[in-house]
């Protein structure tokens, strides 16, 4: 047996509820590592000792009590990006660097109710904008296989944390592939639900269309225990599916026999790497020989899926920020001279560079003139990607590709042009534009970096996602190594 | 699709971001080069297409019942805000 | 030149929900500031709207009542600009596809004729807060409780040629709303104002001229003047050969006139879209059908009813039914009495009319209720006081809170019908009146008026008006 550190929440629970250890020694276990690789990593905005020792003393109790389920006293991360009551909340930004939020988001609320410690708050990019985590008001995080790279983004924090077993698990969120391509960059596994499948409620809004919450986990069977306590109907969202969450760790070990796999033919493109490749291919011939079936599928719009998201989620990002303007919350420029000074100044401020880019471009195709040629086309172009993807579903059950072109790149590679860097999420885009679940899961190393494999699926299938996902897992053992400095 | 100082000048203001004199030839640049790999949408044909606003189709918005959850919290609200006096949250002096 | 105006209004009535529209607060009026503002209300990061189905079946309602269409499918845009009293920085408003488009209503011009003017659409938003400057030493409060309070925009067309027609049209809405029970429409408090459009062009020309926008119109009275105004500015300004420019005015009460509102101008590109976190609005025929189930009778079914159930004009069916309590009331009257339409009308939009308007108090709260006034009537009706009397009595009715009967009877009120004592009072004024006596018997025959009125006046006005007549006229010729 590993190190009680490098334990998934399965294997934690099944000691919490033996009693071989409590959610207090486990939670110091936790927060000591966290504390002790805060300096090189950053992987967390606030860590939350008091409050994670309270909540694991009442775990405690449950356990004890034996009122505890699969996720009493196990520490968890939220990324902060998620409203925590009477905790700092910032988004990774200045602009709400001293913002204590009054309440908590549905996805924490009903953690905590589930009984999961929450130990802190990861970094990420402000506002969830970016790729690779450098865009953090508190600074860049380091990726744990290599602190001279980045972790991708935007759930960086919780991606390097996970793959550093400073928690066993932590939530994310995921709007153009915020929780996949960090997974797939740190080497582990990231679940982005089906668009309404988790509650958004509380989840600072960055673009409401395509924002969806998820998991980033050692395996598929921690992710779906995840999962399961957060997703599900919320009368708080309009936009939350009122249908109920199949149980996902009942369905995780069924046979793979038969079951259709789409290659995504546009994945396989001159960008991708060539051991990123490699490693997918082995991938695909451990599902194979489980019984899965392997077919090329073409979804023709597909590459159009960077631009449109580069008009639909700046659209939205303009306008879900105007809130931010110094008025009842958040930074407030010094001495404003009058009220245009407090708005400009607040948000020149309070904002970083990529935020502040985002919102111009945002601004520009929403504007007079332009709403047509720019939002109104992309989101056609978005119903033709979401058509791609619904013919392709006629034919498979999953759609299989890569989860990014390259693994990790080296802090500072891609800052300094915007369309590079949002090259990087080519591959997992569409699933946001369409409302798809997709997953990433650990599928090799190349030089010594993880590369990801992901998976995608028609609307509510993550049962099925997390099915392939923990059978791969079985056969594999990617997602359980370690970057050798945190062991 | 060219932008010019003046474009970038405009959307700043309807956008309220003050911009340094060094800021803007370089978010012309950026955003150029943003829009620039937009241009791509007009490769394809969308005059048939209905425009997708949301992700999941066949979704209606749902009904609240008309009832008032809500009790005075403004004191624990106005712990976060910045300039606040007598329950007012207070801004410079606005001019109609 | 002659010159037509063209006038368009676009009216916001506070739909009399008990929440908000997208949220659980309450919308009570006047509460301390910000008591009634929650996250949602303040905007705060991370949360959301949820729809309150008591303003969708409001609007649906007043759509019906205008027999425009109610969209099955309608969509919430958001209305983007910066403003202190707008907490998100946008507002969630309707845009493309309002839940209401496309219906009318009738108005009657003064010379009687009627004119059917256009509803262009009415669609469901929210209401923004409140900036106060006083006493805050240059600053500005914000005050959010009203921000998120639902309220239906009704936009007319262009139809309406006066002031006073928009006004006439502006008054027609104003008692909708009431009658539906969906607007307290309570214009000092807000709840009910409008946003004028208005225009000139040469009569006779078929292109609109460049109109301007009045906003902050809150009483009948402030429309009219502002919109008069405003046509005055217009002509003045185009027959000196100046130019009109499409801006947006504020109407300021104090001094009688409108200024531009250059605060406002500066940058309207709102940056309509689809609002992502609310879905589509469907309703089906289903819904419709039952919000059509409950209309009351609309003002113009009940004014046509009382003029055929009751022989009124259509001028006094037209006051009685300016609100539904009236209409309410006067019916209640009749029928305890037991008939006499006329005299109940006469009195209701009369007497009781000038009292409750001294008073500034609405139907719905008058002291005398309808039971009391038709007890009063009834004295009226069975010749125990006139209808000069009787006015004394409401008075008296209104200050003392008491019974008619009671009044009367204290105060000797009762009419003097009885031929003995009226004949009496009659000599005691010939004889006390002999140079006026002998004037009349020559000739002077306008001195009758003078002899009643000293009748009158010695019977301190009891004397039967009609008996009065009679019997002095016998007296005057013998």
């Amino acid at each position: 047996m590993s190190e009680l550190y490098a334990r998934t929440v399965a294997e934690l629970s099944q000691e919490l509820r033996a009693g071989s250890v409590s959610s207090v020694e486990l939670t110091r276990l936790f927060l000591a590592r966290t504390q002790q690789y805060q300096s090189e990593l950053n992987a967390f905005i606030t860590i939350s000792a008091d409050s994670a020792l309270e909540q694991a003393a009442r775990a405690d109790e449950r356990l004890r009590a034996g009122t505890a389920g699969p996720l009493t006293g196990v520490p968890i991360a939220h990324k902060d990006i998620f409203c925590t009551r009477g905790e700092k909340t910032s988004c990774g930004s200045r602009m709400l660097a001293n913002f204590i939020s009054p309440y908590d988001a549905t996805v924490v609320e009903r953690l905590r109710a589930a009984g999961a410690v929450m130990i802190g708050k990861t970094n990420m990019d402000e506002f969830a904008m970016g790729s690779s985590n450098e865009n953090s008001f508190f600074g860049p995080v380091r990726n744990p296989w290599d602190l001279t790279r980045v972790p991708g983004g935007s759930s960086g924090g919780s991606a390097a944390a996970v793959a550093a077993r400073l928690v066993p698990a932590a939530t994310g969120t995921d709007t153009g592939g915020s929780i996949r391509q960090p997974a797939a960059l740190c080497g582990v596994t990231g679940i982005k639900p089906t668009y309404g499948r988790v509650s958004r409620y509380g989840m600072i809004a960055f673009a409401s269309s395509l924002d969806q919450g998820g998991v980033l986990a050692i395996d598929a069977e921690d992710a779906a225990l995840l999962l399961a306590a957060m997703a599900g109907f919320d009368q708080r969202d309009s936009t939350s599916v009122e249908l109920p969450v199949p149980p996902l760790h009942a369905t995780l070990e069924q046979p793979l026999k038969g079951v259709k796999i789409g290659l995504l033919k546009e994945f396989f493109d001159e960008g991708l790497d060539r051991g990123i490749e490699q490693c997918i291919q082995t991938g695909l011939s451990v599902l194979q020989a489980q019984g899965a079936v392997v077919r090329e599928v073409s979804l023709p719009n597909l590459p159009l899926s960077v631009p449109t998201y580069y008009v639909v989620a700046p659209a939205e990002c303009s306008s879900n920020l105007a809130r931010f303007d110094g008025v009842r919350y958040g930074y407030r420029c010094e001495q404003p001279l009058d009220l245009l000074d407090l708005y400009q100044r607040t948000r020149s401020e309070g904002f970083g560079a990529e935020v502040k880019r985002r919102i111009m471009v945002g601004t520009y195709v929403l504007s007079a003139g332009y709403y047509d040629a720019y939002y109104l086309r992309a989101q056609r172009v978005r119903a033709l990607i979401s058509a791609d993807f619904e013919r392709a579903f006629h034919e498979v059950d999953v759609l299989l590709g890569p989860t990014t072109p390259t693994t990790a790149f080296e802090l500072g590679a891609k800052t300094s042009d915007p369309v590079t860097m949002y090259l990087n999420d080519i591959y997992t885009i569409g699933a946001n534009l369409a409302g798809l679940p997709a997953m990433s899961i650990p599928c090799g190393f190349v030089d010594g970096l993880p590369a990801g494999m992901q998976l995608i699926g028609p609307h509510f299938s993550e049962a099925s996602l997390l099915n392939i996902a923990h059978r791969y897992q079985r056969e594999t053992d990617w997602h359980l190594r370690l970057p050798s400095r945190f062991t | 699709m060219s932008i010019k100082r003046s474009d970038i000048e405009s959307i700043a203001h309807l956008a309220r971001l003050a911009l340094s004199e060094p800021e803007i030839p370089r978010y012309i640049d950026e955003l150029s080069r943003i829009l620039g790999l937009v241009e791509q949408l007009t490769r394809v044909d969308t005059s048939a297409v209905t425009p997708m606003a949301h992700p999941l189709p066949g979704q209606r918005q749902r009904l609240r019942a008309d009832a008032v959850t809500e009790t005075d919290q403004h004191q624990l609200y106005q712990r976060n805000a910045p300039q606040v006096s007598t329950g007012l949250y207070l801004v410079p002096r606005v001019i109609e | 030149m002659e010159w037509e105006t063209v006038i368009g209004l676009e009216v916001h009535a506070q739909l009399a929900t008990r929440s908000k529209i997208f949220s659980g607060s309450a919308t009570a009026y006047g509460a301390a500031p910000n008591s009634q503002a929650n996250l949602v209300d303040l905007a705060y990061p991370g949360v959301l709207p949820v729809l309150n189905g008591e303003a969708v079946r409001m609007a649906v309602k007043f759509g019906l009542a205008i027999n425009a269409r109610v969209a099955r499918r309608s969509i919430f845009a958001r209305k983007n600009y910066f403003y202190p009293d707008l907490p998100k920085g946008y507002q969630i408003s309707q845009y493309e596809l309002p839940l209401v488009a496309g219906g009318a209503v009738d108005i009657v011009l003064e010379d009687g004729s009627t004119r059917r003017i256009g509803v262009t659409r009415a669609h469901l938003e929210e209401d923004a807060g409140k900036s106060l400057h006083e006493g805050l030493a240059g600053l500005t409060g914000v005050d959010l409780n009203r921000a998120g309070t639902p309220l239906i925009e009704i936009v007319s067309e262009p139809h309406m040629r006066s002031a006073k027609e928009a006004v006439t049209y502006l008054k027609k809405i104003h008692t909708l709303v009431r009658y539906l029970g969906i607007c307290d429409g309570n214009m000092q408090e807000g709840s009910f104002r409008c946003d004028a459009n208005v225009s000139v062009r040469p009569r006779g020309a078929d292109k609109f001229g460049t109109r301007t926008e009045t906003k902050n119109l809150n009483s009948f009275r402030f429309a009219e003047r502002a919109i008069n105004y405003e046509i005055a500015r217009q002509i003045e300004l185009l027959e000196s050969g100046g130019k009109v420019l499409q801006e947006t005015r504020l109407y300021d009460a104090d001094r009688g006139e409108t200024r531009s509102m250059r605060s406002k101008e500066e940058a309207n590109d709102y940056r309509y879209f689809p609002d992502p976190d609310l879905l589509p609005l469907e309703i089906d025929q289903m819904y419709i059908d039952a919000v059509a189930a409950t209309l009351p009778e609309l003002p113009d079914q009940k004014a046509l009813r009382l003029m055929s159930e009751y022989a009124l004009s259509g001028y006094d069916a037209g006051v009685l039914t300016a609100s539904a309590e009236l209409a309410d009331y006067y019916e209640v009257v009749v029928r305890d009495l037991g008939g006499h339409a006329k005299l109940v009308a006469h009195t209701v939009t009369g007497d009781l009319a000038s009292l409750l308007n001294r008073e500034a108090v609405e139907i719905g709260d008058s002291r005398i209720r309808p039971a009391a006034l038709a007890r009063l009537l009834a004295r009226v009706v069975d010749n125990t006081i006139s209808g000069k009397i009787a006015k004394d009595v409401l008075e008296a009715m209104w200050q003392e809170g008491r019974e008619a009967d009671a009044i009367i009877e204290e105060r000797g009120l009762r009419q003097i019908s009885d031929d003995g004592a009226l004949e009496q009072a009659i000599a005691r004024v010939l004889v006390a009146h002999p140079g006026q006596l002998a004037d009349y018997r020559a000739g002077k025959e306008k001195l009758f008026g003078f002899f009643v009125g000293q009748v009158m006046k010695a019977t301190a006005g009891k004397a039967n008006p009609a008996r009065l007549n009679e019997l002095l006229k016998q007296k005057l010729h013998a």
